[in-house]
């Protein structure tokens, strides 16, 4: 169907009749252009055994015994649509019809010409992209970098343009995957360490000219910074916050001097440590210091709680010492006294008492029993004290 | 068809210029160099490298060769890498290491490299065999801790400069030498590093437990001496009333506990200081 609109109608001679035939549209264009040219005769007589059975037909119409006069101008109507306009279809070798154009002359001129116009149409417009550039080179010899936006070129074999995103930020991530990748550090430690570089060109024509392979440079590069910045430092300021932010800026600084003097037009945005890990085999070591840290922190906590009891306590007693004693500086006999009476009669209120009268005679003391009458007894005692 | 039947000479000789002009002009692009042989020897360099000239202004482009009688070999003009097969090196302290390096060369002398070598694969293979040697040699001579940090700087020096002199016979000048990863080897060196490291770990957390300890000790030492002064302000204004004050107190928690009801059985003397009253005096 396609073929019928394109200009030089080249696409018509290989429709499948049949497909022609189905849409009434086509059937009805096929009448107008048709009338137009005589049709040609060389194809009539192998067509018409292949596309009856092809073609739509009503089942009743058929049976109605009308069909020949409703096939016959289908054909004909098919047949003088092919012809006028797929004239040029018969310049593929399988056709043999070629018709004469109004003035007699080839087809091949104008094919060749719609071919060339095509041709130069696509090889000399190009339209890039808000992020990409283009290297424009004539015959092999770099002319110019096309920037965003539409540019002209002369056509393909003399002027050549490759595109290539420079904006968009590349990630690469080191090491793919989960892999374990095991780092030498300063102090002869392991650590497991993944990270990300973040780059974009910024100069176009050295990235496509200089290096063989830039972006596999990039993550040689990365490697071997990486590998020398961790080399650098102890375990400790690896697995350390303000370490990382450390490495991450020596690396990013490193690898910029390094593309740099490779003069690859590549421009490091950005090295971002995503993790790091001690070796798997050596987590449980690891884990045990950060136990023992936990198991430290708990001691010197429950330290504190009891030294700030102790010293509550010893405030408490000495204020309660002052306090009593400004009072007994005041009256000190009485105070005396009077302290001396209360405590001996909590003391002895609660308790059995003796009195025992004679110098140097010791009674014998039936202390158990004193214990069992003892309630019966203690009455006399505080009312003694009162006075 | 007519136009061919008619214009035969012309289109013959349209088309032997085609054929003629397809096999003597070359392009060369500005990635490559080109060297033109004639019967096999090299006569001219098409698009030499050198350092200072910008793409653009380089000899790429169209060139003329004569068809048949000469040959053009192209030769790639950018930084290629050359990759060493992971080696293992020896320290100075009998420490075994494994290293992966690799090199920037660049072809600066074609017809040296077309006469010696042949290609740049050639090139590449040539030179890995003088790379790994001259990176074990100048690793050998460094200690395993100065082969980690800093010193690599000169080491990788030495390293491209020994690698450079040997390039130049086949026309290639070594840029860069750089090592990618040197890791412990796989086995006994890796595993005593596992270890060292849970060694060092495992003393570490003991370590951090003993320090635990006697933070918390002094904690308390401290506030016992705090505690020790403020009594000692506090009583020592008048050490006999303390005395007083304290036994009072003493007496009290010993023989009055309300918390700990036990009877006691006591034995004045009708001498004693709390029954003077008793005798009425």
């Amino acid at each position: 169907m396609t073929g019928r609109k394109s200009p030089w109608g080249g696409g018509d001679g290989d429709e499948p009749k049949g497909d022609a035939a189905a849409s009434p549209e086509s059937e009805s264009a096929g009448v107008e252009a048709g009338a137009g040219e005589p049709s040609d005769d060389d194809a009539a007589p192998a067509s018409p055994p292949v596309a009856p059975p092809r073609g739509p037909r009503n089942p009743w119409a058929t049976s109605e015994g009308d069909s020949p006069s409703r096939r016959s101008p289908k054909m004909e109507d098919i047949l003088r649509q092919r012809m006028p306009k797929g004239g040029g279809g018969g310049g593929f070798g399988g056709f043999p019809k070629m018709p004469e154009r109004a003035n007699g002359r080839s087809w091949a001129g104008p094919l060749i010409g719609i071919v060339a116009l095509l041709w130069i149409g696509v090889s000399t417009t190009h339209v890039l992209g808000s992020n990409e550039e283009g290297i424009v080179t004539t015959l092999g010899q770099y002319n110019r970098t096309a920037l965003s936006g539409m540019s002209f070129t002369l056509p393909w074999p003399i002027e050549k343009m490759s595109v290539e995103d420079v904006t968009s930020i590349k990630r690469d991530f080191i090491p793919e995957g989960e892999a374990e990748k095991l780092m030498l550090t300063s102090d002869q430690n392991l650590v497991d360490i993944s990270y990300l570089v973040r780059w974009n060109i910024k100069n176009l024509k050295l990235y496509t000219f200089q290096l063989d392979n830039p972006h596999d440079t990039v993550k040689e590069v990365a490697e071997a910074a990486m590998r020398a910045a961790v080399a650098e430092v102890p375990l400790k300021d690896v697995m350390g916050g303000s370490g990382r932010a450390t490495i991450e800026l020596g690396v990013l600084k490193r690898m910029q001097a390094i593309l740099d003097a490779y003069r690859s037009g590549v421009l490091i945005q950005g090295v971002d440590i995503k993790k790091t890990d001690p070796p798997a085999k050596v987590v449980e070591a690891f884990q045990k210091v950060t136990a023992a840290q936990q198991n430290a922190q708990q001691q010197t906590t429950a330290a504190k709680q009891w030294a700030q009891q102790v010293i509550n306590q010893s405030q408490g007693n000495a204020a309660e010492f002052n306090k009593v004693y400004e009072q007994y500086k005041l009256a000190p006999e009485v105070t005396r006294r009077r302290l001396y009476y209360e405590t001996m009669e909590r003391v002895l209120s609660n308790n059995d008492k003796v009195i025992v009268e004679a110098n140097g005679v010791t009674p014998y003391l039936p202390l158990p029993a004193l214990q069992r009458s003892a309630p019966v007894t203690p009455a006399p005692a505080p009312a003694a004290g009162e006075p | 068809m007519r136009i061919f039947a008619e214009q035969r000479a012309t289109w013959f000789a349209v088309i032997l210029l085609a054929l003629i002009a397809w096999s003597s002009l070359v392009v060369i692009p500005e990635t490559e160099q080109g060297v033109i042989l004639r019967l096999g020897e090299p006569v001219r360099v098409i698009n030499r490298f050198r350092p200072r000239a910008d793409f653009g202004m380089t000899g790429a482009g169209v060139v003329v060769r004569i068809p048949f009688f000469e040959t053009l070999t192209r030769i790639d003009k950018r930084m290629l890498t050359v990759t060493m097969e992971r080696q293992q090196v020896l320290s100075t302290d009998q420490q075994p290491l494994e290293v992966d390096a690799y090199a920037l060369f660049r072809i600066i002398d074609p017809v040296r490299m077309v006469k010696s070598a042949g290609t740049t694969e050639r090139v590449t293979e040539q030179l890995q065999p003088i790379f790994s040697s001259q990176l074990r040699q100048e690793l050998g001579k460094r200690s395993f801790q100065s082969l980690l940090t800093a010193e690599r700087g000169q080491a990788m020096r030495n390293i491209r400069d020994g690698i450079d002199r040997e390039a130049r016979q086949y026309g290639a000048q070594v840029i860069d030498v750089r090592i990618k990863r040197a890791d412990l080897p796989q086995g006994t060196p890796l595993e005593s590093a596992f270890a060292r490291m849970t060694n060092s770990k495992e003393q570490d957390a003991a370590t951090i437990i003993a320090q635990g300890e006697r933070d918390a000790q002094i904690i308390r030492a401290e506030a016992q001496a705090t505690s020790a002064k403020i009594y000692a302000d506090s009583f020592g204004k008048d050490a006999q009333f303390y005395d007083f004050w304290r036994a009072m107190r003493s007496y009290d928690a010993t023989f009055a506990n309300p918390k700990n009801p036990g009877k006691s059985s006591i034995i004045l003397s009708p001498d004693s200081d709390y029954l003077r009253q008793f005798r009425g005096k």
